[in-house]
């Protein structure tokens, strides 16, 4: 594994007021965002927030307008060579050669990082092996699953042993299994220590493999921090009651909403599930709810309360749904609110 | 790679990949593109079939009639078409430079290149080594069916001075085709783009038939069309005749493509986002 140089005080990525203009569109406005060595950062937004322009600047396919960022100690900008050297580069663009085996892809990248040839089969073998690609290590990459050829272009982006690995929507367009299989694979990249930059417009993503958030929005930081930490800056939970008769879930909503507790923002019926949604903004109103329903004598079979989901930490701060964070309930449309 | 180059910033980047460095980065980008020849066979049709029917064609088709305004038979236009067959396909098969690299950009597998330390060149030299080979092949497989059609070889030298001579010429070219194929949307383009400018250079030329009985003007331009200076040295060349001129006007033009249009194709190539 290529050290980072300590000079740079343990920041394995940092971007200081990133600008990159297309004509009229702003695709980066002015972004500051810092990698900490050995770390992961999701790096969280909708389509066009900007995020595969940021993660062609770091790699060096594109320059910026203006700004700065450093990446393993190295300038984009002025120091591309050696940065290519510590980086690897697995997305939704840069891929494999499809026509080629994957064996033979691997062994190609091994030779263009300058590794001697018996070193570069070596580790051609090695990683095919590591990604369960051994079987298919003569078919072309063509006659690969979604899920083979993610595997195989991340085996592709760790021929060098990067320091810093840039993954650029791992796994848009994946079912759900493969997802995981993805999610597998990049937590054990991530676990032999090499910092991840990761941008996704899932939120599951995120919370799975990101230890640290940086949300972006049309081109500009909306919010960073810890996942928690961000989860605990939006506040609100939601409270979840399911009465043992389905048939009194409508009738409770109705009594709470013209009980009218202070504060309370109206209910949400889940009929999939049976269960009523409170939005709930302290511990007053949580008793208040719950002293309403009890008071009703109505039998409940579960009462929890939830986090908010990185989705809704997501609407409430870009503010792309007309909603205040208070009033945000689990939604049921996940995927389609990321898009 | 280590702490220790941290100190040595900036400048001279490119400058930092040895010679024989970028032998090694051309050589697995030319192994890369040999390889997709033996998965995908079909790839060679165009440098396998294109001298055999174009050959057939001309010499069954124009043959006699051609022969004939020569003072001969379709025996004597076979002696002059086949030459002229060899600058043609030098120019034909040049395209697949453009378009492979087109696919190249399209399908993701340039973004990797290019996030790889190596040096833009390689790429570029590798793409342009494959297609001279490929071109090789098809000037072998014309040759095969000239003697069949009864071309005679009857200089060994002049055949190859020829194959260099197209060869040298064939290098500049793709230097343009390199450059749509950046610059360019998709393959499809680069195709479409590449027949517009192939078709008046082949057809406006003396590869198939003698100028003479064209209008002044058209002689004005097929005169220093460099596919008729090309034509007309190889026909020199393999079969007697004046070379010289020719043989100038058509290097002259290689050098002047290749001056022009290879900082344009490598300048686009970096360029590009």
């Amino acid at each position: 594994m290529t050290r980072i140089d300590t000079r740079t005080g343990g920041a394995a990525v940092t971007v200081r007021g990133l600008v990159k203009h297309y004509g009229e569109t702003k695709a980066l406005d002015g972004v500051d965002l810092e990698v900490r060595e050995g770390t992961v950062m999701g790096v969280l937004g909708p389509n066009g927030a900007g995020k595969t322009t940021l993660v062609r600047i770091l790699s060096t396919l594109l320059a910026p307008d203006s700004g700065q960022a450093t990446v393993a100690g190295y300038d984009v900008v002025r120091q591309p060579r050696q940065l290519r050297r510590v980086i690897g580069l697995t997305g939704q663009y840069a891929s494999v050669d499809e026509k080629l085996p994957g064996w033979e892809n691997l062994y190609m990248i091994g030779r263009l990082l300058d590794l001697p040839r018996k070193e570069a089969r070596a580790r051609a073998d090695e990683l095919l092996e590591r990604f369960s690609l051994t079987e298919a290590a003569k078919r072309p990459a063509s006659t690969y699953s979604g899920g083979m050829r993610r595997r195989l272009d991340l085996a592709a982006s760790m021929i060098g042993r990067p320091a810093v690995l840039f993954l650029d929507e791992p796994t848009t367009g994946l079912d759900p299994r493969t997802r995981n299989e993805v999610w597998d694979e990049v937590k054990r990249m991530v676990g032999d220590g090499v910092t991840v930059l990761l941008t996704t417009q899932y939120m599951e993503e995120a919370e799975q493999l990101a230890s640290e958030l940086t949300v972006v929005d049309k081109g500009r930081v909306v919010a960073g921090g810890g996942i928690e930490e961000l989860k605990a800056r939006v506040g609100g939970r939601t409270l979840r009651i399911r009465p043992a008769d389905a048939a009194q879930l409508r009738p409770l909503a109705g009594h709470l909403d013209d009980l009218g507790i202070t504060g309370l923002a109206s209910t949400t019926v889940d009929g999939d599930t049976g269960t009523l949604l409170v939005p709930i903004l302290s511990d007053e109103q949580l008793t208040a709810v719950v002293g309403a329903v009890t008071s009703r004598g109505i039998t409940l079979a579960a009462v929890t309360t939830e986090l908010p989901s990185l989705d809704e930490v997501f609407l409430s701060l870009t503010g792309h749904r007309a909603s205040a964070p208070q009033d945000t309930v689990p939604t049921e449309d996940r995927e389609e609110v990321s898009v | 790679m280590s702490a220790a180059t941290l100190s040595t910033p900036a400048a001279g980047d490119d400058a930092r990949i040895t010679l024989r460095g970028h032998l090694r980065h051309t050589g697995a980008l030319v192994r890369r593109n040999l390889l997709w020849i033996r998965q995908d066979p079909e790839s060679m049709a165009d440098a396998l079939l294109m001298p055999v029917i174009f050959t057939l064609l001309f010499v069954f088709v124009f043959g006699g009639s051609i022969g004939q305004a020569l003072g001969g038979g379709q025996d004597q236009y076979v002696q002059y078409v086949i030459p002229g067959m060899i600058a043609m396909m030098s120019m034909t098969l040049s395209q697949g430079v453009g378009t492979g690299f087109s696919q190249d950009f399209n399908s993701g597998v340039m973004d990797r290149f290019r996030s790889l330390p190596i040096g833009r060149g390689s790429v570029l030299f590798a793409k342009i080594s494959v297609e001279l080979l490929r071109m090789l092949f098809a000037t072998a497989v014309l040759m095969i069916v000239a003697v069949a059609v009864g071309f005679e070889i009857t200089d060994w030298p002049g055949l190859f001075a020829t194959v260099a001579l197209s060869t040298a010429f064939a290098s500049s070219i793709m230097w343009v085709f390199l450059t749509l194929g950046v610059i360019l949307k998709n393959a499809q383009s680069v195709q479409a783009m590449g027949f517009l400018v192939l078709f008046p250079l082949q057809f406006g030329s003396s590869i198939f038939a003698p100028t003479t009985s064209m209008p002044g003007w058209l002689q004005a331009f097929t005169d220093y069309n460099p596919l008729s200076t090309l034509a007309d040295a190889a026909r020199g060349l393999m079969v007697g005749g004046p070379v010289a001129h020719d043989l100038w006007v058509t290097l002259g033009w290689s050098v002047a493509i290749t001056a022009v249009m290879a900082p344009v194709a490598i300048h686009k190539f970096r360029t590009k986002s």
